[in-house]
């Protein structure tokens, strides 16, 4: 008991540091910590699919495009506000989860790892080629709108930094629900076994196409808040890279647990920020890491935890 | 005809190097049933290695061209199959009872960090092989121009996979490796030092992998340190393609995947030309996940 | 009409027929054992009724409807639960946590209920939860369900999964041989659990070896070897049938 109360004061403390930052911190850090907050959204939604179900998802940057895209598209072709925009890229993003997920979900491991590779490089191939006319090629789409929320204009980063950390903090509480559910549970039975969980009465067929569903449009709606902060998109932003990166914050800090995957953002985005020397050497270090982390502790820094049923002492007789 | 002919040829060349490289996911794939990520960033290794070699010791001008060559590939698949044992047993070794995934992690790090470690030491921009090493001249073939350097290619890939088919077929260590693909513990059972046999497969496949390197910087006359993962990507559709764990599989697949692609882009587009790789790759897994020349195995409950 | 009807259930890996042209009923409310020697292909029966596997021939009708073609979750949810051979829990998992999967495909909370937390996905989160908890008392688990599976002794692994097959309130139990690897005592204990999902209305089908177990829990026996039924009928009767007796011990 002593041990929740401590990680709750942990986690309250970390939230109002954070929540504070802007305060005392410059433009430039600012900025940083939105980077770092977009790819824990992104980290985030990759969790759903990769940590909690298990499935080897390695082109996550190709859901995060398409928000992105349908946002900016949506916006500067029909002027329809970019917070409007928001929950269309997300569905969009979710279908377009689905469609790649069907075909392929079944595939083993390593074999679904290759294929979503596959299919990131060939929509990023297909944005540079600007097919059907609607991405703009290798230039991108240029003079998307800021998002207005309320009636207030968000320009700054200090702005930016509370929506999209906002965004976060939704995410995170509702993903935690989540996790704490019917659904929650059915995704790490498939993670487990496969065939334990069929077999247990699952469909595992359906959950893996939900869980690829729900993390696709999550990744949709992180497009949206980084085509409206950066006001241009292109395809060089969206690259094998950037789902390489991506996984790599799951797996390192720690699949499956939410305060893993930030910690993980943290490290892997933020730090580099800090040791600019390092910037240089990060990836090689984060092959090394990955390595080590495998051979030594395969759960990553913060490991899944079985859940605690907090209920359950007070239905026991 | 001519454009056909060109294209055929290409096609063919560039097959041959894919194949070199599947060849060495199929046998890693064969013995540890490991999708060694880490392949393609040791094909780079095997480019890069190549041009130190040629620029810093001037082998070519020694010994001749066609000599010079030979014992410069020689050295390139030494260097990269030690650095492939060597990658398996820090990376993989260790690994080898725990769950498989681990494994796929540890070989995407290994990737990674070798890549990286490339760049570290050489630099993240391009470089240009010397151009003179092989005469740019061009035969007739039935009064069809094909530029020497791809017979050049194609032959020598043609001969490698030949030696490692009868290596593999009739060699003692040969039936040493086809056992333990088969059943590791039966072949540990009947006295087969396994893990020495997964050393060779890591000396053998990373090695043909770093000729493949050395070939590619030769035909194009240029090298990135990132080249690996679109070579190995490639490479590794023309061994599912083939059948994953199939060595003939992993030639035939190579060769047509290089034709299907050239063919491709010459005649559908050429800025879709990478694209189609993966195409073909997304298709075979969902239609014919054992590929051309594999067999099915049914999964035990 | 019978709860579970197998009809000429052919099988064949290969050049190998697993199974060829089994026919056997299990009768609502009674306890059926599926014996024979090893390889006889009776765990490949049991795959073939969860819907693991696809039948080559035959077809197979539970209460009257055929299931040969259906996905393994839904025969779950129309009410055929089992055990593995190989125990397949989720290891890594919390003992309740594994009682729950089974109590998955009675619940209806989808993704929008989980984030939000509704009224009723908490109330049916309790139900559930209260359930799985007196299942694992009626298999003998009771306190431990915030253990990991994989922590549990060998025989209270078996007992775990029996009490997720529970949990989903199946008509038809199938136990893929739930004594093996128990000790006596918990052997004696399987039997007793065995009579008491009886009493509660469930009709077993089960494979084992422990034939003085099969003799003690069964009413009614089926006899497979080299995938072919060579007896069936009451345990005194199979066990005196000549083909029986050769099937075990071989041919002079």
């Amino acid at each position: 008991m002593m041990n929740e109360k401590y990680k709750l004061f942990l986690y309250s403390a970390f939230a109002l540091i954070l929540a504070t930052a802007p305060l005392y911190l410059n433009s430039y850090w600012v900025d940083v910590l939105n980077s770092v907050g977009l790819y824990a959204i992104l980290a985030l939604s990759l969790n759903i699919i990769l940590g909690d179900a298990g499935l080897y998802n390695m082109g996550h940057a190709a859901f995060f495009a398409v928000g992105a895209y349908t946002a900016a598209y949506l916006n500067t072709q029909f002027g329809l506000p970019i917070l409007w925009a928001l929950p269309v890229s997300g569905i969009v993003a979710g279908i377009a989860g689905l469609l790649v997920a069907r075909p392929v979900v079944h595939l083993r491991g390593d074999y679904l790892l290759i294929v979503t590779v596959g299919v990131g490089e060939i929509l990023r191939i297909a944005l540079i080629n600007d097919v059907f006319g609607l991405t703009g090629g290798p230039n991108g789409i240029f003079g998307i709108d800021r998002p207005v929320l309320f009636g207030f204009k968000i320009r700054k980063p200090q702005e930016f930094f509370y929506l999209i950390w906002g965004f976060v903090a939704v995410t995170i509480f509702l993903f935690y629900r989540l996790k704490n559910s019917r659904f929650g549970r059915a995704l790490d039975y498939l993670r487990e076994d496969m065939t334990a969980a069929e077999g247990s009465g699952i469909d595992t067929g359906r959950y893996q196409l939900y869980a690829f569903m729900v993390g696709a449009a999550w990744a949709g709606m992180a497009g949206t808040l980084y085509a409206s902060k950066m006001s241009i998109i292109s395809p060089e932003s969206f690259s094998f890279w950037e789902s390489v990166l991506i996984f790599i914050i799951v797996i390192l800090g720690g699949s499956g647990n939410i305060a893993g995957v930030l910690l993980g953002t943290f490290l892997i985005i933020g730090l580099p920020e800090a040791f600019r020397g390092f910037a240089n050497a990060r990836m090689w270090f984060f092959g090394l890491a990955m390595m080590l982390m495998m051979i030594f502790r395969t759960e990553g820094i913060l490991p899944h935890r079985p859940r605690v049923f907090k209920s359950l002492d007070r239905q026991r007789p | 005809m001519e454009e056909f002919f060109q294209q055929l040829t290409n096609g063919l060349a560039v097959g041959g190097i894919y194949a070199l490289i599947a060849l060495g996911y199929t046998m890693v794939y064969g013995v540890l049933k490991l999708i060694n990520f880490a392949h393609g960033d040791l094909f780079t290794l095997g480019a890069y290695l190549g041009l130190t070699l040629l620029t810093s010791l001037g082998l070519s001008g020694h010994l001749g061209t066609v000599l010079g060559l030979i014992v410069l590939a020689i050295m390139v698949t030494g260097f990269v199959g030690i650095a492939g044992a060597l990658l398996e047993r820090a990376a993989y070794r260790p690994l080898r009872d725990s769950h498989r995934l681990s494994a796929v992690v540890s070989a995407l790090g290994a990737s990674i960090f070798l890549q990286n470690t490339i760049m570290l030491i050489y630099g993240a921009k391009n470089y240009v092989y010397p151009l003179d090493i092989l005469p740019r001249t061009t035969l007739h073939i039935f009064g069809l121009p094909v530029p020497l350097v791809r017979i050049l290619i194609l032959t020598a890939s043609l001969l490698l996979m030949a030696g490692l088919y009868l290596f593999i077929q009739k060699t003692r260590l040969g039936t040493a490796i086809r056992a333990a693909a088969i059943d590791q513990g039966a072949a540990k059972l009947m006295g087969i030092n396994v893990n020495q046999v997964i050393m060779i497969v890591f000396l053998v496949g990373p090695g043909l992998g770093g000729v493949a390197g050395l070939m590619v910087g030769l035909y194009y006359g240029q090298v990135n340190f990132t080249m690996g993962w679109v070579y190995g990507l490639k490479a590794f559709t023309a061994a599912i393609l083939g059948g994953i764990g199939n060595i003939p599989g992993a030639m035939v697949g190579g060769l047509l995947l290089g034709v299907i692609e050239a063919l491709g882009a010459a005649y559908i587009s050429i800025a879709w030309k990478d694209a189609i790789a993966f195409c073909v790759l997304i298709v075979i897994l969902i239609v014919r996940p054992t590929g051309i020349l594999g067999e099915r195995v049914a999964d035990k409950i | 009409m019978s709860l579970l009807s197998i009809r000429n259930l052919t099988k064949r890996f290969g050049g190998l027929t697993a199974v060829n042209k089994v026919s056997f009923d299990v009768e609502e409310g009674a306890i059926v054992g599926l014996i024979g020697p090893n390889g006889a292909g009776k765990t490949t029966v049991f795959n073939l009724i969860t819907g693991n596997y696809r039948p080559d021939e035959g077809d197979i009708l539970f209460a009257g409807t055929s299931i040969k073609a259906l996905r393994t979750h839904k025969i779950v949810s129309m009410g055929i639960a089992r055990t593995f051979q190989t125990i397949r829990l989720f290891q890594k998992v919390s003992v309740l946590e594994n009682v729950l999967a089974g109590r998955h495909c009675r619940m209806k909370a989808g993704l929008v209920a989980g984030m939000l937390k509704t009224p009723f996905e908490k109330k049916e989160e309790r139900e559930a939860l209260r359930y799985c908890v007196e299942e694992l008392e009626f298999v003998g688990l009771k306190g431990q369900e915030s253990q990991v599976a994989d922590s549990l002794s060998y025989g209270n692994q078996r007992l775990l999964e029996i009490a997720r097959a529970l949990a989903s309130e199946p008509k038809l139990l199938i136990l893929d041989e739930p004594a093996g690897g128990m000790n006596e005592q918990e052997t004696e204990a399987l039997v007793g659990l065995i009579g008491k999902l009886k009493g509660r209305g469930l009709t077993i089908l089960l494979i084992e070896h422990d034939m003085s177990l099969v003799m003690r829990a069964c009413e009614h026996l089926v006899v497979l070897e080299y995938g072919c039924k060579i007896a069936e009928g009451p345990p005194e009767t199979v066990k005196n049938d000549p083909k029986v007796i050769e099937a075990y011990l071989g041919a002079d």
